[in-house]
């Protein structure tokens, strides 16, 4: 465990250098891009705050930027972050937070370099707002454990090489209490991923079904029976993923409305210029807020505050890229493609504006709805008391279905 | 201005359980879904079911004409209908806006008389070939086709609905036979309909190129402007009703979904936050019905009040609609993002529907000339 004393060892004159020695080691031109990106993990420099050993410095969260900066000026490849999200949003915290010395060692590596593609095996169809309520079970068997179940909303597992997963290896334990968090070789046989079509004509998500699919036990994460806790590190890393990116004013949704407008003079009108501003002003004091957070949170995991920049995320999300069909009128009345496909990485502000009205309604549905998210600023931020529940004391195996 | 009926009368509530009754029958979600994904813009036989045998196509067209006489009150309520089952039939774009605008032409003219004779028959399909979005009340857009001297027509026009499988294409087009309202049969081999990816999968857009295709002038010069001027009126008058039907499903199969689906051992409906929204949806549904009924009301009564009622309609139920849509995914969850649920044929539908014929902005805009409520100057 590091404390804050040893963080201030690196600052960012002492990033620059390391960035320099690495590019004089690895010139970006001729230098792989695996290669590179493996020799900048290893020179700690792929998230300056995990760990020395493990692609960090021990360094603080935001001298980050200080070495995306150095390195995006120098040409050098990145390791491509829409495609592995929740590999680095979810899975890496989750890991390094619970995760044994040989599992941070072999997993977060190739996961930081794009080498291993993670996806999230949480959702079921019985059991998604209610996520404690899953039925998967997972169940000892020698040194291993056998999983069965099914999975739903799956994103990325046609093309994952791993899975985190929670399930359910102890039926007579209250719901929250029986859940262990593993995680999950895609390419056993027992894993069957079929392609579930979006709104938007893609196929982003799955169906998983696990069938008798073998676990080691060296590969649970956390504790026995502690699943739900180990689970609650990465759903607050996850809202903080999706809504809690660190952008430059006017960065996603609203740049591209602003694009428009800016380039579009004829499609203009009184309405329209109202509602933009407004959303403007919105987005840029979302953005703020978020920029203050992580400065809060310089350390640290994220609390549940992070669960407002992820509502304040997928309003304006919703809102722009509504706002923007409108502006765009003829065009808006258009799309580019309904064609089925699997994509390679999510994209919100990706594709065309018809697209993007279309994917931004996950955002309020992905990571936690936006309903739950009140919810839990409401009970634990604010310390309101819960609605009354019957099912938290009950064993899980005689709850009503 | 006499008080409005904004009521439904009994041959109304008839007219809505047959046609409910046929697009229950063979109009199901999973139909329009596979409609969507073909290649045809809709079903011949449903459209024929309902504009032709059920006489529907006809209810705006005058008996000695061939129509039933009836008036946008009824219109209005199929509309609802088709909205409720999101239906892809080119109920709108014929059986309205076309008929509308011939309608606005001189009736007593043969080649008139004869064009709505067949459209409300149903069994000729029509459509106005004009670019959306275009709104009632503001300027019409300058003509893209070229009439020539020897009574032909060539020209572009984007983004126009119900072209894909009509036969009567009603063309404005200006040049030196000067502008006119201009009728041109879409099977002539100067006629290219090319069909547009388009957000709305239930009423597809296509671009109508026309290359010296044969033309019979309907209407001319202010006449033209006129009855296009009425079919927009009339198409966004009528549109209100059908972005209620929209609202109405959205939110039938949200409350159907809440009280059914579980999480945390209870019906997610019974959870307050979902509760107030669900309520809150039927308020707006309340006034969006009578929004919609007054427009429809205006229309048949040809009330001075009619602008102010279509625009007040347009600026409301365009935005009920939407936002019914928007909420019925959102309280699905997952279920709601997926291609499988019906939702997001009425999310398609919804938000189109709020941006072809003016959106809710640009009608309030009307509003500030209509009402005298001037915006800022200076
Ligand atoms: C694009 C997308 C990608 C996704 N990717 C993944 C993934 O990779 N891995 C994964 O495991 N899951 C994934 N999910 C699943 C997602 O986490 C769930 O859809 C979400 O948690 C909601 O669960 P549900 O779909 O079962 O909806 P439900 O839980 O049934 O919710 C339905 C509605 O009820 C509301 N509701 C539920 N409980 C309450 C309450 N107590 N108070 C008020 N309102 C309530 C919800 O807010 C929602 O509006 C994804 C979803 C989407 C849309």
């Amino acid at each position: 465990m590091t404390t804050a004393r040893d963080r201030t060892a690196v600052d960012a004159p002492e990033l620059r250098r390391r960035v320099r020695a690495l590019l004089d080691a690895h010139p970006p031109a001729d230098t792989g891009r695996l290669d590179f990106l493996r020799a900048r993990f290893d020179a700690g420099l792929a998230w300056v705050h995990y760990p020395a050993g493990l692609g960090g410095l021990d360094a603080p969260r935001s001298l980050q930027a200080v070495v995306d900066a150095e390195l995006e000026a120098a040409g050098a490849p990145d390791n491509d972050p829409r495609r592995i999200g929740i590999g680095l949003g979810m899975a890496a915290p989750t890991i390094l937070g619970f995760g044994t010395d040989e599992q941070r060692a072999r997993l977060l590596r190739p996961l930081w370099t794009g080498e291993e593609v993670w996806c999230q095996l949480f959702s079921e169809p019985g059991a998604g707002s209610d996520l404690a309520a899953l039925g998967t079970r997972a169940v000892r068997d020698g040194d291993g454990w056998v999983v069965d179940g099914q999975k739903v909303w799956t994103s990325s597992a046609h093309l994952a090489r791993w899975a985190i997963l929670i399930a359910r290896t102890d039926p007579d334990l209250p719901k929250h209490r029986g859940i262990t968090y593993f995680v999950c070789d895609m390419t056993d046989p027992g894993v069957e991923v079929r392609p579930l079509r979006q709104i938007t004509g893609e196929a982003e998500f799955n169906e998983v079904f696990l069938t008798g699919v073998r676990i080691p036990d060296s590969h649970r994460l956390g504790e026995v029976g502690e699943g739900w806790r180990v689970a609650q590190t990465t759903l607050m890393n996850e809202r903080v993923a999706i809504g809690g990116g660190r952008i430059p004013r006017e960065g996603g949704m609203v740049g591209l409305v602003a694009t428009t407008w800016r380039d579009r003079p004829e499609l203009r009108t009184h309405d329209l210029h109202q509602r933009l501003l407004r959303l403007w002003v919105d987005a840029e004091a979302a953005r703020l807020a978020g920029e203050r957070l992580r400065q809060q949170l310089a350390l640290g995991q994220p609390g549940p505050e992070g669960s407002a920049m992820k509502l304040a995320f997928a309003r304006l999300n919703q809102e722009l890229s509504a706002l923007e069909l409108e502006l765009l009128g003829e065009e808006g009345l258009g799309y580019d493609d309904w064609t089925l496909r699997r994509p390679e990485h999510v994209d919100f502000t990706g594709r065309e504006a018809g697209y993007r009205y279309l994917r931004a309604k996950g955002n309020s549905i992905e990571g936690g709805t936006s309903e739950v998210l009140l919810n839990i600023i409401a009970e634990r931020v604010l310390g309101l008391p819960p609605e009354p529940r019957t099912d938290k004391d009950l064993p899980w195996k005689d709850l009503p279905r | 201005m006499s008080t409005p009926d904004l009521l439904y009368s009994e041959a109304e509530d008839d007219l809505r359980a047959a046609v409910r009754s046929l697009l229950t029958d063979r109009c199901p979600a999973p139909a329009v879904l596979a409609q969507a994904e073909s290649d045809r813009p809709y079903d011949p036989a449903v459209w024929r079911a309902l504009g032709a045998e059920m006489g529907t196509a006809g209810l705006l067209v005058p008996d000695k004409l061939g129509g039933q006489g009836a008036t946008a009150r009824e219109v209005a309520v199929v509309m609802e209908e088709l909205g409720r089952a999101v239906a892809p039939v080119p109920y709108l774009t014929s059986a309205v806006l076309a008929v509308s605008a011939l309608l606005g032409c001189d009736t007593d003219e043969d080649a008139v008389a004869r064009l709505l004779r067949e459209l409300a028959g149903g069994r000729t399909t029509g459509t106005l070939v004009l670019p959306l979005p275009g709104t009632p009340g503001e300027e019409l857009p300058p003509a893209t086709v070229r009439s020539g001297r020897e009574g032909t027509l060539s020209g572009e026009v984007r983004g126009v609905a119900g072209t894909l499988g009509a036969e009567l294409l009603l063309v404005p087009a200006d040049g030196p036979g000067g502008y006119g309202l201009y009728a041109v049969t879409a099977t002539d081999p100067g006629v290219t309909v090319t069909a547009l990816t388009s957000l709305d999968l239930t009423r597809p857009l296509a671009t109508v190129t026309l290359d010296r295709a044969p033309a019979r002038r309907v209407a001319e010069a202010d006449r033209a402007r006129s009855a296009l001027r009425r079919a927009l009126l009339t198409g966004a008058g009528l549109l209100a009703s059908e972005q209620l039907g929209v609202a109405e499903w959205c939110l039938t199969e949200a409350v159907r979904h809440t009280r059914e689906r579980h999480q945390f051992g209870r019906p997610i409906g019974s959870f307050q936050a979902l509760k107030h929204r669900m309520a809150a949806l039927w308020l707006e549904l309340v006034s969006a019905r009578a929004a919609a009924r007054h427009a429809a009301d205006a229309l048949a009564t040809d009330s001075p009040d009619i602008e102010v009622a279509v625009a007040v309609a347009q600026a409301y139920c365009g935005e009920v609609a939407v936002h019914a849509a928007e909420e019925c995914v959102q309280l699905h969850g997952g279920i709601g993002m997926t291609w499988e649920h019906p939702a997001h044929l009425y999310l398609k539908r919804a938000k189109s529907a709020e941006i072809a014929l003016g959106t809710p902005g640009r009608h309030r805009q009307l509003l500030a000339g209509l009402v005298d409520l001037p915006a800022p100057t200076g």
